[in-house]
């Protein structure tokens, strides 16, 4: 009896290796701790009614920061073990199955737990207050969403501890993810993880969406749209189309595992190869998705601190839709090595190169944007600055990967990790960090330090380039990607040991913006509504919004509707009389998304380990909130006017 | 004067807009649902194509599909089709009793077409062509379960539907949701269609 | 803040700044080769030529923005004594925008027009030199280490490879393991080795030498152990090296040896007399039914557009029905 306990423990916990038990044992202190504080000061009650069961997409969003933050934790220190480990040859620091976990883990932690929900908390928190909406158009699918996110997040991560990593590489390819060569269940996490995850990410594109279309403010045309929302709408379009092929195809993979089927196995008829296309099909609309709303980020910095109009914005309108139409028809050059023949990688190097021009387009309008402005250099337009040449190098190798034939030379090489880190870190990851400063003090009501974030920039910037330049000379010299050993006369070693001291840098800079946050929020100033004096209508309510956002919906003439209130104001026009208050319909919270959320995660876990009395109950759990929801009718309520009033003069009291 | 009534006519038209019809904004959520199942259906009709000559030596196409069957099948769901529709007429026309009727109807028919389907299945199994037999057979049986879970689905919200009708009777919020589900059985049905046309006759064919 | 500590960061500033840059050139000059960058045969050659071309297309447009980037902002910085214009609401130019949405699109018809020409050129099953008749060596991916077998002279090896100099080779490339990449940068570009299939890939060394190759697709825990030499040598060396493995006897593949190789594990260098005739194809196509018109019969979306699905029957077709799995990786 004891024994059979213990093998079971040992196959279920993941044993072996100090690493782990010391994550073990961190985790453990961590849930007591927190567990401890919150039930010392009777913060339960609190977390609950405010946090876990708000329909409010302002807190959703800064859950989702929260979320992401904590993931680029994760992921950043995935990346630094495997820096460590290559960093010279014979290093005996992680054992190559432990590698290729990390690799994995890495690779999909950043992308999905890490790039996604940061973007989706920039888009909570501004969208409604850019377009002069109250909510979302659905905020409870917006709980729901997040929720999903969340226990997917959750769900993949215990994987680390229990039952043991997935390891076939983020892109998880059969037949090496199959049930062939991959018997274990880090896999099962895998899909289960992402599969949660992106039912919600679905939701949300479909609900910003309908926010976009039907809910902006009197006289917002949708050429009158702000950039940033301009750039969710593009994106949300992409999500719709692509997300639900991810679906099918982890499914696919799933029941390949799961119920014996032969979609992409070897044998009995199975296609490995369509994964591979259908894994693309999604993957590469994906890396728009999260660039996209970058590049939005990036026109609003980039107007407001040069205090100027974004340059050509229906060219750039223009730009980010052709992308996300393109985005559609490039997957295939993620293999052109796969031998389709001269006229398909023909095909695809070509729509690849395509893009490059509508990207070129923005690139040019932002710098024109600058022309003739008045630049501050806040930290918002620092990592702006940093961006524009980084990106416009990134890009460039892009095109170079694009060159069939050369990209057989390139392929699977340090030289693609190179390009692709320095797009989707000098584009995408830049940009958000540009956003989160932009709008941080929209968030919370003060900016963040800016000395720490100067530093935490330079070390950003500096990392960077040490890091990932050398990773094109390795590539050019033959070294290829998630290799965990080499030998000394490959020669690759100085180049290595340079990538990995900019990896550290990086790190740094990590725990520099830890800092300055940690700072911030002990020693500040309040600021006003409108403390960079930008351009949007973000900027015309309290800091942070109160809960209904506007207590009068705005009306909006023109783009840049805030900057030209602004400028009557300064020649001396009156501004509309504002309209009486009126009591303002809001969503009323609800314990369903979290609820259902933890359903899908008992229902995944017991998926992923084939138990029935595990995901039976999970499913069924998953019904039970689905019925209880469609059989509520009480789901909102208002606020009464002298309840609006009264939050009103406290803003108004309190700046 | 004049202005501040000016003020008042567009005011009000601001107050339609801090309080949106939450009905206009479920149909077009809904409607930007459907997109991204016929995107699912998409890949799964693909991955049916791809894989449909890959039978392993098991059985084929021409060797399973029982065409009366599935004429069977197909003419069921157009008619509950057409039901669902006669529903939504009912509920415009305020008529409690016949919307639920039309309703149960439409069940009924959506319950003996999942009827049909699964004998249809296990007939299948019994000669032998199970889900893990070929490729072929994956795709199929994903693809056409795929569509009957859809239509099971549909069955199971069309009930909690009607317990609520029944209770609440029709009103603004009842009335969205009847028009939703009926948008979603009439998407079905065209996706039937498609796997009528790709799977079946060209299976057969 | 006295003046002191400031210059001493100053100094450390420098001499940190002075220390990489030092190791990054270091680095990269003088340590390792820049395989992809010194080719030794024909294939390798175009690509690197193509790689040149599409940097120099590139740069055509990115130099200029690196250079206006910092003219820019350095100039419309905000400063009090900064005399430059500031044009608040100039938003739009036709002349620009049409200058900036043209070059672009010229630079991309360029490089799209080349990239066609390439992409046809460097087929990878196309042969090199019609006149000339190609080596064939078949290449097998296991878990973890490379077979290699040499159909005309009836031998095999594993992880180490030797070619005569100046002929073409004609790779046939399958696995039986996950789907790898068989790579050997001097010779020119990578293709996939992939299970129940085979793709052809033609390489050619002009020179003597030892060139590094690798698995460049990652198939498991020790792939990185996937490295192997070429050595390209004169005709007759190679025909000596070919003597001597065969006089070797005492190493011979097998069926039974075969399926005791590809188990997973990592291994040295090793040449085997003979092998089993016709275990390329078995290894190949052994996910195919008997009976059966295609199994891989098509490759998901991409293939679709194929003009020819002719060649879809594989069991029994010999390794010699040239154009099997080659442009047509489903096939």
């Amino acid at each position: 009896m004891l024994d059979s306990i213990k093998d079971f423990a040992s196959w279920f916990f993941v044993t072996g290796d100090p690493l782990i038990y010391g994550a073990d044992v961190s985790i453990v202190l961590a849930s007591a701790a927190i567990i401890g504080v919150l039930t010392y000061f009777k913060k339960w009650t609190w977390l609950w009614k405010n946090w876990l069961t708000t329909v409010d997409h302002k807190k959703i969003g800064i859950m989702y920061i929260l979320a992401a933050l904590l993931m680029l934790f994760r992921g950043g220190v995935d990346a630094l073990m495997m820096r460590t480990q290559i960093a010279l040859p014979d290093i005996k620091f992680l054992h190559p199955e432990h590698y290729n976990q990390v690799f994995t883990t890495h690779g999909t932690v950043m992308i999905l737990f890490m790039a996604m929900p940061l973007m989706f908390g920039l888009f909570n928190i501004i969208v409604p207050l850019q377009i002069g909406a109250r909510d979302v158009a659905f905020p409870f699918l917006n709980a729901l969403s997040f929720w999903l996110f969340f226990m997917g997040a959750m769900l993949f991560n215990l994987s680390f501890v229990i039952g043991g990593s997935p390891d076939a590489g983020w892109t998880s390819y059969p037949p090496l993810a199959g049930l062939m060569h991959n018997p274990g269940v880090g896999e099962n996490f895998y899909i289960w993880g992402i599969q949660i995850s992106g039912i919600g990410s679905l939701a949300t594109g479909i609900n910003f969406l309908v926010t976009l279309i039907k809910m902006r403010a009197p006289g917002m045309t949708l050429m009158k749209m702000p950039m940033f929302s301009w750039s969710v709408f593009a994106t949300c379009i992409i999500i719709v189309l692509a997300f639900p092929i991810l679906t099918v195809t982890l499914a696919l993979l799933f029941l390949d595992r799961f119920g014996g089927a032969h979609f992409f196995t070897l044998d009995l008829g199975g296609n490995p190869m369509m994964y591979i296309n259908l894994f693309w099909m999604w993957g590469h609309p994906e890396v728009y998705i999260v660039i996209l709303p970058a590049f939005g980020i990036f026109s609003e910095v980039v107007a407001t601190f040069s205090r100027k109009r974004l340059f050509g914005y229906k060219s750039m309108v223009f730009a980010m839709l052709v992308i996300s139409v393109l985005s559609f028809f490039t997957w295939l050059h993620h293999f052109f090595t796969m031998g389709s023949g001269a006229d398909i990688n023909a095909f695809f190097a070509i729509t690849t190169m395509l893009i490059a021009i509508p990207t070129g387009v923005k690139i040019f309008n932002w710098l024109f944007t600058m022309y003739q402005g008045r630049i501050r250099f806040e930290l918002p337009m620092m990592w702006t600055i940093a961006f524009i040449p980084c990106f416009v190098v990134g890009g460039m190798t892009g095109v170079l990967l694009s060159v069939a034939p050369a990209d057989f030379q390139f392929h699977n090489s340090y030289f693609l990790i190179a390009h692709f880190h320095q797009v989707l870190i000098g584009g995408v990851v830049f940009g958000y960090f540009a956003g989160l400063y932009y709008w941080w003090p929209k968030m919370f009501g003060f900016k963040l330090d800016h000395t720490l974030g100067k530093w935490a920039f330079w070390f950003w910037n500096i990392g960077f380039y040490v890091c990932f330049m050398p990773q094109y000379s390795l590539g050019l010299m033959g070294m290829t990607r998630r290799i965990s050993e080499y030998s000394w006369d490959t020669g690759w070693a100085p180049l290595n040991f340079i990538s990995t001291i900019g990896a550290f840098l990086m790190g740094i800079a990590f725990i520099l913006q830890v800092a300055q946050i940690v700072k911030s929020v002990f020693k500040h100033k309040k600021v006003s509504n409108d403390p960079w004096d930008a351009r949007t209508l973000e900027w015309t309510t309290a800091s942070p919004a109160p809960e209904y956002n506007f207590a009068v919906i705005p009306r909006v003439r023109a783009v840049d509707d805030w900057w030209e209130t602004k400028e009557r104001r300064a020649k001396g026009i009156a501004d509309d009389p504002q309209p009486e208050l009126e009591p303002i319909h809001m969503p009323k919270n609800s314990a369903i998304p979290i609820i259902m959320s933890v359903c899908w995660f008992v229902a995944g876990f017991g998926f992923v380990f084939g138990w029935w009395w595990f995901y039976v109950p999970g499913l069924i759990g998953v019904a039970l909130c689905m019925i209880a929801r469609s059989f509520s009718y009480d789901t909102d309520y208002y606020i009464p006017v002298d309840e609006i009033k009264r939050t009103e003069a406290a803003i108004r009291g309190s700046v | 004067m004049a202005q501040s009534v000016a003020h008042k006519g567009k005011h009000s038209a601001d107050h339609d807009h801090g309080h949106h019809d939450p009905n206009e904004l479920k149909i077009l959520g809904f409607w930007f649902f459907l997109i991204s199942d016929v995107i699912l259906f998409s890949v799964l009709f693909a991955t049916y194509i791809v894989l449909r000559q890959n039978t392993a030596g098991g059985p084929t196409a021409e060797e399973l599909f029982e065409m009366p069957g599935v004429i069977a099948e197909t003419f069921i769901l157009l008619t509950s089709s057409f039901t669902s529709g006669l529903a939504v007429l009912a509920m415009n026309r305020n008529q409690k009793k016949q919307l639920i009727g039309w309703l149960i109807v439409t069940a009924l028919l959506g319950a003996a077409f999942i009827g049909l389907e699964v004998s249809e299945f296990v007939n299948m199994v019994n000669e032998g062509a199970t889900f893990t037999t070929s490729a072929f057979l994956s795709a199929f049986f994903t693809l056409v379960g795929t569509h009957g879970l859809h239509v099971s689905l549909g069955l199971a919200w069309m009930i909690g539907l009607m317990i609520q009708l029944g209770k609440r009777g029709i009103t603004e919020t009842t009335k969205g949701k009847v028009t939703v589900i009926s948008l979603y059985w009439h998407f079905l049905d065209v996706i039937w269609i498609f796997l009528l046309t790709i799977v079946y006759l060209m299976g057969v064919m | 803040m006295d003046k002191k500590p400031r210059s001493l960061r100053t100094l450390i500033a420098v001499v940190v700044t002075l220390v990489t840059l030092g190791a990054l050139i270091w680095g990269m000059f003088f340590t390792a080769d820049y395989l992809v960058l010194d080719p030794k045969g024909p294939i390798g050659e175009a690509q690197k030529d193509l790689i040149i071309i599409s940097t120099v297309l590139c740069s055509i447009v990115i130099v200029p923005v690196l250079i206006l980037t910092a003219i820019i902002v350095w100039r419309y910085r905000d400063n009090p004594k900064r005399k430059a214009a500031y044009k608040p609401n100039w938003h739009d130019s036709t002349i620009l925008e049409t200058i900036w949405w043209g070059v672009p699109i010229l630079i991309i018809v360029v490089l799209a027009a080349v990239t066609a020409r390439y992409t046809y050129a460097l087929e990878p099953s196309k042969p090199i030199d019609a006149n000339q008749k190609p080596l064939t060596i078949q290449v097998v991916s296991l878990d973890w280490k490379w077979l290699f077998m040499y159909p005309e002279e009836g031998i095999a090896t594993v992880n180490t490879l030797t070619i005569p100099e100046d002929v073409p080779v004609r790779f046939q490339l399958s696995a039986d393991s996950p789907m790898n990449s068989f790579w050997i940068p001097q010779l020119g570009g990578q293709i996939y080795a992939m299970s129940g299939m085979s793709m052809t890939l033609y390489l050619k060394a002009d020179e003597v030498g030892t060139y590094f190759g690798s698995g460049a697709n990652f198939t498991g825990e020790h792939f990185g152990k996937m490295t192997f030499d070429v050595h390209a040598v004169t005709g007759d060396d190679y025909q000596k090296w070919v003597d001597k493995v065969k006089e070797n006897k005492g190493s011979t593949l097998t069926e039974a040896s075969y399926a005791d190789l590809a188990k997973p594990g990592v291994m040295g260098e090793t040449e085997f007399s003979s092998f089993p005739e016709g275990l390329y194809d078995k290894i190949a196509f052994k996910y195919v039914v008997d009976g059966q018109s295609s199994h891989h019969g098509s490759s998901g979306t991409a293939d679709e557009t194929k003009k020819d699905g002719t060649d879809m029957d594989m069991p029994g077709m010999s390794h010699d029905s040239h154009q099997m799995g080659e442009s047509h990786p489903g096939h």
